[in-house]
């Protein structure tokens, strides 16, 4: 009932280490995740207090990194297995959606693979074409795996946890330009549902549908909306699979009028996604078309103005309403 | 373990080697290992100074014979792929260290535009098929180097350079294999740095004898100490000549990665002693001792040499400085064919969907 300050990255970390307290089957395995402590600090120190059988080092071995964790999931372990960066995934493609995605189904419903796979990705490091992409439409359109990407510390906390305790593999994506956001945060409090978005503002005007690092652009950009008359909904889908599209469905029947932002290329992406499904499902409640604002069809270069500028920030999503309802409010 | 995997050898010289002296490329060789070794070292003055694109700056110093030695062999339109540290790889195949430096810094004038940076440095003119920030990535693409070279008949060879840690990839196996399989001239050159991040390599295979896997494929392979460049270049020049007469190849360069990972990496799990004893096994001051002893350069002309190649790198960086980040639409540009239409930009696509009426 305490409000401590953590960091995301403390969140990640103590997620882990309450789960490996609670159940003495949870190991993690990756590189650097051991003495190393892991590339971004998530498993900082974990080695020291749960050993090396359950803080595992492995070889710079993706693919075999994942299917290790497949099998020791259906065999009564329950793994984290950890991905430096999610640019890697297609590397571990097989693994994941041929084999932990597809075990359950093929194999008529015998056995599931209680994994987690965590990873990171993103902009904001100039880590170059190659370490920082925004993959998570891979994970989306792969049937059987489920999805969470926290925006938050709390739901750092709290998302990794559920996951732990999930039935079937999560692929759990963080973002590399959140770990040292810090909040102040009462993790006893009861957290919201495993699959439940977070609205994490309301207003009249129109719904902001987001995730990850983009929920704080937009929260970002709903102020300066503010200032200039316009109320903006913003919604954190926290858990890209399951979807809570009825949590969507409500603020968009109400407002009619949506926005999806993504860090991800525009192009059949989760917005690309989100958008067709509020098309589709919330048709005679829209006043405008869903308007996307993406990352651009591109890759990420090392330029630190060419990176920055492949992605959505605060400016473009404010803009980008003021122009939806341009007319509608006093200029 | 590293203390076993290499001789001793601080602190000595190889006075009375056989051969000493006549014909003797060491001069050339010391002077490449020189340029990489300063050109390095202004990297990281590059990124202290806040002039480089990001951290993820990997440095070579303390594997400067394994470039030297290894393209001391290679000719004009041979081809070559190098991991995420293959700065020096580059330079010892003659790129111009400015253009290095400024795509190093992501500005317009680097060999990339600013696209690539540190990590993807590439330059197709000197047979550079690319740098690679994916462990292993560049592996493959060396076989098919070899079957285009064999195709059209080049006699070129190509060779991939990735670190220890790439021996975890199990591409590399696919790619060896394939290169015996189909004879190619391919060689695999394993800089065995005895790290991949805070891994030693004990604790990452259980045989770190890299050579004997490559030797189960059927490839001529080797291990070498990379203190010694005459010994790396004599190596390479066996197994390259090999590799164009259609034996493929795979050397090991051993040698100690002196400094962190990458520009943030202190090395906190390495041990000091250790670390003393690695930075001891100096190619370059190695070479250097090995010049003036055998009387080829007197220690004053090494001095000489020495300030020469240091305000050759200087002026690299206040090139950098003095150069413009790339235009913001040339991010649209090369993600297909020139002749082909470049994406069309999100704003523009916004711009359409809130026109209408
Ligand atoms: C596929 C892949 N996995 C992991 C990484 C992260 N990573 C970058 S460099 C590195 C260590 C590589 O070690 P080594 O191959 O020995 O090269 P060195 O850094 O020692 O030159 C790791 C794990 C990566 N870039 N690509
Ligand atoms: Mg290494």
């Amino acid at each position: 009932m305490a409000l401590q300050e953590l960091t995301y990255r403390d969140a990640l970390r103590k997620a882990l280490a309450d789960a490996m307290t609670e159940n003495p089957d949870v190991v993690i395995l990756g590189e650097e995740v051991g003495r190393y402590g892991g590339a971004y600090g998530v498993t900082k120190d974990l080695i020291k207090e749960f050993g090396a059988e359950r803080v595992i080092d492995t070889p710079i071995s993706e693919p075999a990194i994942v299917g290790a964790a497949v099998g020791a999931a259906m065999t009564g372990l329950r793994p984290v297995a950890e991905l430096m960066y999610v640019d890697f995934i297609g590397m571990t493609m097989d693994q994941l959606a041929n084999q932990a995605a597809k075990i359950r189904y093929m194999f008529g419903g015998q056995i599931g693979v209680p994994m987690v796979l965590r990873t990171q990705g993103g902009t904001g490091r100039s880590a170059g074409a190659q370490h920082s992409q925004s993959l998570e439409a891979y994970v989306m359109h792969t049937p059987g795996l489920r999805l969470a990407m926290p925006a938050t510390v709390a739901d750092a906390y709290h998302l990794l946890r559920m996951a732990l305790t999930k039935p079937d593999p999560v692929v759990f994506i963080e973002h590399k330009a959140l770990y040292t956001m810090k909040e102040s945060v009462d993790l006893d409090a009861e957290p919201l549902d495993w699959g439940k978005a977070a609205v994490r503002r309301e207003g009249r005007d129109l719904v902001i549908v987001t995730y990850s690092r983009q929920l704080h652009y937009c929260l970002e950009a709903a102020r300066t909306l503010s200032a200039r008359g316009i109320e903006a909904t913003v919604i954190d889908i926290r858990t890209l699979n399951p979807l809570d599209f009825d949590t969507i469905r409500a603020h968009v029947e109400r407002t009619g009028r949506a926005m999806v932002v993504s860090e991800g290329v525009m192009t059949a992406g989760v917005a690309a996604e989100l958008s067709a499904r509020i098309t589709e499902e919330c048709f005679d409640f829209l006043e405008d078309p869903v308007v996307r604002v993406a990352g651009e069809d591109i890759p990420i270069s090392v330029s630190t103005a060419l990176e920055a500028g492949s992605v959505p920030g605060p400016q473009l999503i404010a803009d980008t309403a003021l122009r939806m309802l341009a007319g509608r409010v006093p200029a | 373990m590293y203390e076993a995997d290499l001789r001793a050898t601080a602190g000595q010289t190889m006075a009375g080697r056989v051969g000493a002296g006549a014909n003797t490329r060491l001069p050339e060789l010391y002077r490449t290992m020189r340029r990489i070794r300063t050109f390095e070292e202004r990297v990281g003055e590059l990124f202290v100074r806040g002039q480089s694109a990001g951290s993820m700056l990997h440095l070579s110093i303390g594997e400067e014979s394994a470039a030297a030695g290894v393209c001391a062999h290679l000719r004009d339109g041979d081809s070559f792929t190098t991991h995420h540290r293959g700065h020096g790889i580059f330079l010892a195949r003659g790129a111009d260290p400015a253009r290095m430096m400024a795509e190093i810094g992501g500005k317009e004038a680097g060999y990339c535009h600013g696209k690539g940076g540190s990590m993807h440095i590439a330059d197709m003119g000197l047979g550079h098929l690319g740098a690679n920030a994916i462990v292993g990535g560049g592996i493959p693409a060396v076989v098919g180097a070899g079957l285009s070279a064999r195709h059209h008949k080049t006699g070129a060879v190509s060779v991939a350079f990735f670190g220890d840690g790439a021996t975890g990839q199990g591409i590399l196996y696919e790619s060896m294999n394939m290169a015996a399989l189909w004879g190619l001239p391919c060689v695999f050159v394993c800089i065995n740095n005895q790290y991949g991040m805070g891994t030693n390599i004990a604790q990452a295979t259980a045989n770190p004898n890299l050579h004997e896997r490559a030797a189960a494929f059927g490839l001529a392979a080797e291990t070498v100490d990379g203190l010694d460049v005459e010994a790396v270049a004599e190596a390479a020049e066996r197994l390259v000549e090999g590799a164009r007469a259609g034996k493929p190849a795979f050397l090991a360069v051993s040698c100690y990665r002196f400094y962190g990972h990458a520009r943030k990496d202190k090395s906190p799990y390495r041990d000091p002693v250790e670390e003393e004893a690695g930075r001891r096994q100096d190619p370059v001051a190695f070479a250097r001792a090995a010049l003036i002893d055998r009387g080829l350069e007197s220690e004053s002309e090494l001095d000489r040499l020495d300030t020469e190649i240091g305000s050759e790198m200087d002026a690299t960086i206040d090139f950098t400085v003095a150069q413009t980040e790339p235009p913001l639409a040339s991010m649209f540009r090369d993600v297909y064919a020139p002749e082909e239409p470049e994406p069309e930009p999100v704003r523009a696509r916004i711009d359409r969907v809130l026109a209408r009426d």
